[in-house]
């Protein structure tokens, strides 16, 4: 039997399959409702100053074309179709984030940690902290028409970040030793000394107050909704597990 | 307390079907957020600047 057939095999196993749709089913209906809140938040809160921004990125507006900067929004439209898709993606990607923390949380409850919705706040927050408070802090969230290193570059040290992160945030969770934690500020910090990919030149033609306005909104709607991802996936993962009894 | 002691017994299984998961979960995030492919790129644009992504 090759190692394929027997990872199969004991995929298909009863212990197996029910464990992974205990983690489906928690992990995608938090990761979906948070995912739906955001985009709410989003479209709120950051459309109309990415709608603003737009404006400065596609030359209809100019910074410092003299004294005519509007400094008001432009009147907020909501656009059917590209709305619903933000709803969509928003959705996904909270689902996605979800099946990766309710995996985490599964493998912490093997090891006894208290998986519940109060603990889930927290393993929301972490999670916050993990994928957009660590990257943003050195590749600030963009608003289109910024001016930004290669594309590749800058996923490359996002990635890098995250999973250095990730790994530091577990570590200080359930590490229990000063070694630990060492490490652990070593690898939150180490992204940061190293620098993330910057522009050559700053060049972007957008106003630094919408900039600044919108990667500041980002990390609110963020926190947001990983807190509500953790606390729904927290309280679904315990709800579950009394339900299997 | 069954499902504990089925978790107990299976750690294994019970291993695989969070690495099943996670694997799963990167694939979404990766799709929907980092392929830079065109017609995901524009459909995902807004919740990309929104996430903090690196976007175009």
């Amino acid at each position: 039997m090759t190692p394929l057939t027997m990872c199969v095999m004991q995929l298909a196993s009863p212990a197996t399959s029910k464990m992974f749709t205990r983690i489906l089913t928690s992990a995608l209906i938090a990761g979906a409702a948070a995912g739906f809140a955001a985009a709410v938040l989003q479209l709120l809160f950051l459309q109309p100053v990415l709608l603003h921004a737009e404006l400065y990125e596609a030359g209809e507006l100019v910074h410092f074309a003299g004294a005519s900067n509007p400094a008001a929004h432009p009147p907020i439209g909501f656009d059917p179709l590209r709305d619903s898709l933000s709803v969509v993606f928003s959705m996904l990607v909270y689902a996605g984030y979800g099946l990766i923390l309710v995996a985490l949380m599964s493998l912490a409850e093997e090891k006894g940690a208290i998986i519940d919705s109060r603990h889930g706040l927290l393993w929301g927050l972490a999670g916050f902290v993990t994928v957009q408070l660590a990257p943003g802090f050195s590749l600030a969230p963009e608003v289109p028409g910024v001016a930004a290193a290669d594309v590749s570059a800058r996923q490359i040290w996002w990635f890098a970040t995250v999973i250095a992160t990730g790994l530091a945030v577990w570590l200080i969770a359930f590490g229990s030793s000063w070694i630990v934690w060492g490490a652990a500020v070593i690898l939150l910090v180490a992204p940061h000394v190293i620098g993330a990919p910057e522009p050559e030149v700053f060049t972007g033609p957008v106003p630094t107050e919408l900039g600044a306005l919108y990667a500041a909104r980002v990390f609110g709607v963020g926190m947001a909704a990983w807190a509500l991802c953790g606390l729904f996936a927290g309280g679904l993962w315990a709800s579950s597990e009394e339900a299997s009894q | 307390m069954t499902t504990r002691t089925l978790t107990a017994a299976h750690p294994a299984s019970a291993r695989l079907a969070a690495l099943f998961a996670g694997v799963l979960g990167l694939g979404i995030i990766v799709l929907a957020g980092h392929v830079q492919a065109a017609a995901l790129h524009d459909a995902a644009h807004d919740v990309r600047h929104a996430t903090g992504f690196p976007c175009h």
